[in-house]
């Protein structure tokens, strides 16, 4: 796509895009090649000494147990994170599309939470199960449950699910509600003269016209759960207990920033730059042209 | 629609009215935290509020929390400023980036416009290290700017602008050539008068993404006076062994996210408008 009538100037969009280009090679690239130069060094913490080691930081990160350990619970969480908030929020879009009395208040009172900062979402639901201070905690022990999250890695993770999924849905709702009020009146209003249940209706209609939705969401939940949340687990966490919710870009900011291994968190960072690209492709690729009916 | 289901429409607002409530809830009870005193949240779980309400949030705002240096006060303003700066700053370079990217023939144009998308796939969280040496290299440490200019390169701002620029008639772009005007003048007198709803809607998510950035201010300011006031919050949170001050860190809570809130309660056209065309 290009237009047909332009300007002539030699110097004007270079003084244009400089701005623009000079912040992305400063804060973006020269750091990303940075990232990826220091992957394949061994450094001490001092910066006194430097030596090659090729692919030998990758090799270690992958014999560690450790980071087989982080994946696993980066795959648990970002799946969970992405089911519990997805399935909640396409319940109350499915809802909120069907009642047109108070279909906007409905609207305003469940997109809010979005604003919320993950970490500020993350202090909320910290209050509420902290073991010494919460209410569902009091409750939860009150019923029999021995809750403890400091020391319990499982509920550990609930609790760091639940912070990161309760603001999501906000967002996942958004664009299922736009979603359903795109699929046009017709189909359903059709359908059920046929008489077909709503049930029905929403699993053979509604559900299927969504599906370009739904796989966007997936991909942009992932892309969520794997990044944004770092708030989320440096505030109440901290990748703790033993490990349990260490995910992998905490386990980065850990590794170089508090442990200063700067080339295994260097090839770490390598590693999420290949995830990062392979969703972004994904995301441009597979879904503006194959999800369609 | 053609049927009546009352039971239906019942179950309906049931559904989205409790989902309403799990919603909230988190935020209420945050709120009724913020207005009691410290030994009343510890003694018991309050599910009303409270009378000290002005003195927490009075606290708050011009004391600060115990040990941490900083005021609310202060580390609202600091967050303002950052969230402000990032909006402002990308707004503007991809403005200009965009602009010349549509409007002007030149040599490696593509190549830039490769180049800006590329950001996209370089999170600040995949390259914490080198960016912080970066930082600190150009003395960015604790300073406005080092929260503000490594946040403000953005693909997504000059992509939702393209696309508009594409939309705008070449009629507008001849007429205004006819007529002698050159493309600066363009730019401000039809472009930018044209995209103030663009703007509008690209501000809004800025704004609370700026406000709402934590890693990257948690890894450049150690100075308490360029906190912002999300990093001020987890360190109220991080005090060991100690009882953390629960009534001020829930007022801090409550003030760190009553502005984007606003900004979405007051401007949710925009917002949606927003979201899913930066997105999509």
């Amino acid at each position: 796509m290009e237009k047909r009538v332009v300007f002539k100037n030699k110097v004007l969009p270079y003084l244009l895009l400089a701005p623009q280009i000079i912040i992305t090679l400063v804060f973006f690239i020269w750091p990303a090649t940075q990232a990826i130069y220091q992957s394949v060094l061994q450094e001490d913490a001092f910066g006194l000494s430097r030596i090659f080691v090729g692919l030998d930081n990758f090799k270690y990160i992958f014999s560690d147990r450790i980071y087989y350990n982080s994946i696993y619970v980066t795959a648990i969480f970002s799946f969970s994170v992405a089911a519990i908030s997805m399935s909640v929020a396409l319940m109350l879009a499915v809802m909120a599309d069907r009642a047109i009395r108070g279909a906007t208040t409905y609207k305003t009172l469940i997109i809010w939470p979005y604003a919320v900062a993950p970490v500020v979402s993350a202090v909320l639901w910290y209050f509420l199960f902290n073991p010494t201070v919460g209410m569902i905690a009091f409750f939860l022990k009150s019923i029999g449950v021995d809750w403890n999250y400091a020391l319990n890695g499982t509920q550990a993770m609930l609790l760091v699910i639940i912070s990161a999924a309760w603001r999501e849905i906000s967002y996942n709702f958004l664009f299922f509600l736009a979603g359903l009020q795109a699929i046009p009146k017709s189909f359903i209003e059709a359908a059920a003269i046929d008489g077909a249940s709503p049930a029905k209706r929403f699993w053979t209609i509604s559900f299927p016209l969504l599906s370009p939705t739904v796989f966007f969401l997936i991909v942009m939940n992932i892309v969520y759960a794997f990044f944004d949340t770092f708030g989320v687990i440096h505030a109440i966490t901290e990748g703790g207990p033993n490990e349990a919710t260490n995910i992998m870009v905490y386990k980065v900011y850990h590794d170089g920033f508090l442990g200063l291994d700067l080339g295994g968190s260097a090839a770490q960072s390598v590693i999420l730059m290949v995830v990062v690209i392979s969703l972004t492709v994904i995301q441009f690729r597979y879904i503006e042209r194959k999800v369609h009916y | 629609m053609v049927e009546h289901r009352p039971w239906l429409t019942v179950v309906t607002h049931a559904i989205l009215i409790l989902g309403c409530l799990i919603i909230a809830f988190p935020i209420y009870i945050t709120f009724v935290a913020s207005t009691h005193t410290l030994d009343e949240i510890t003694s018991s779980f309050p599910i009303f509020p409270g009378s000290h309400l002005l003195e927490n949030y009075i606290r708050a705002l011009s004391v600060g929390p115990r040990d941490l240096g900083a005021t609310v006060g202060t580390m609202m303003l600091n967050s303002l400023i950052m969230a402000l700066g990032i909006s402002f700053g990308k707004i503007f370079i991809s403005l200009l980036a965009a602009f010349a990217i549509v409007y002007f023939k030149f040599r490696f144009r593509m190549f830039f416009f490769w180049l800006i998308f590329i950001t996209l796939m370089l999170p600040v969280e995949v390259r914490i290290l080198p960016t912080y040496k970066v930082a600190a290299d150009l003395n960015l440490l604790d300073s406005y700017s080092g929260l503000i200019f490594p946040l403000i390169a953005s693909a997504t701002a000059t992509f939702l602008f393209r696309q508009f620029f594409m939309t705008v008639p070449d009629e507008l772009c001849e007429a205004h050539r006819v007529d002698g005007g050159g493309p600066i003048r363009f730019f401000f007198d039809i472009l930018l008068p044209m995209s103030r709803t663009s703007i509008a809607a690209l501000f809004v998510i800025l704004f609370i993404y700026g406000w709402n950035q934590y890693l990257w201010p948690l890894l450049i300011t150690t100075d308490e006076s360029y906190y912002t006031l999300l990093i001020g919050i987890q360190r109220m949170l991080a005090v060991g062994d100690q009882q953390a001050e629960w009534n001020i860190i829930m007022a801090s809570a409550m003030l760190a996210m009553i502005p984007p809130v606003l900004v979405v309660i007051f401007m949710q056209k925009q917002f949606v408008k927003g979201m899913t065309e930066t997105e999509k």
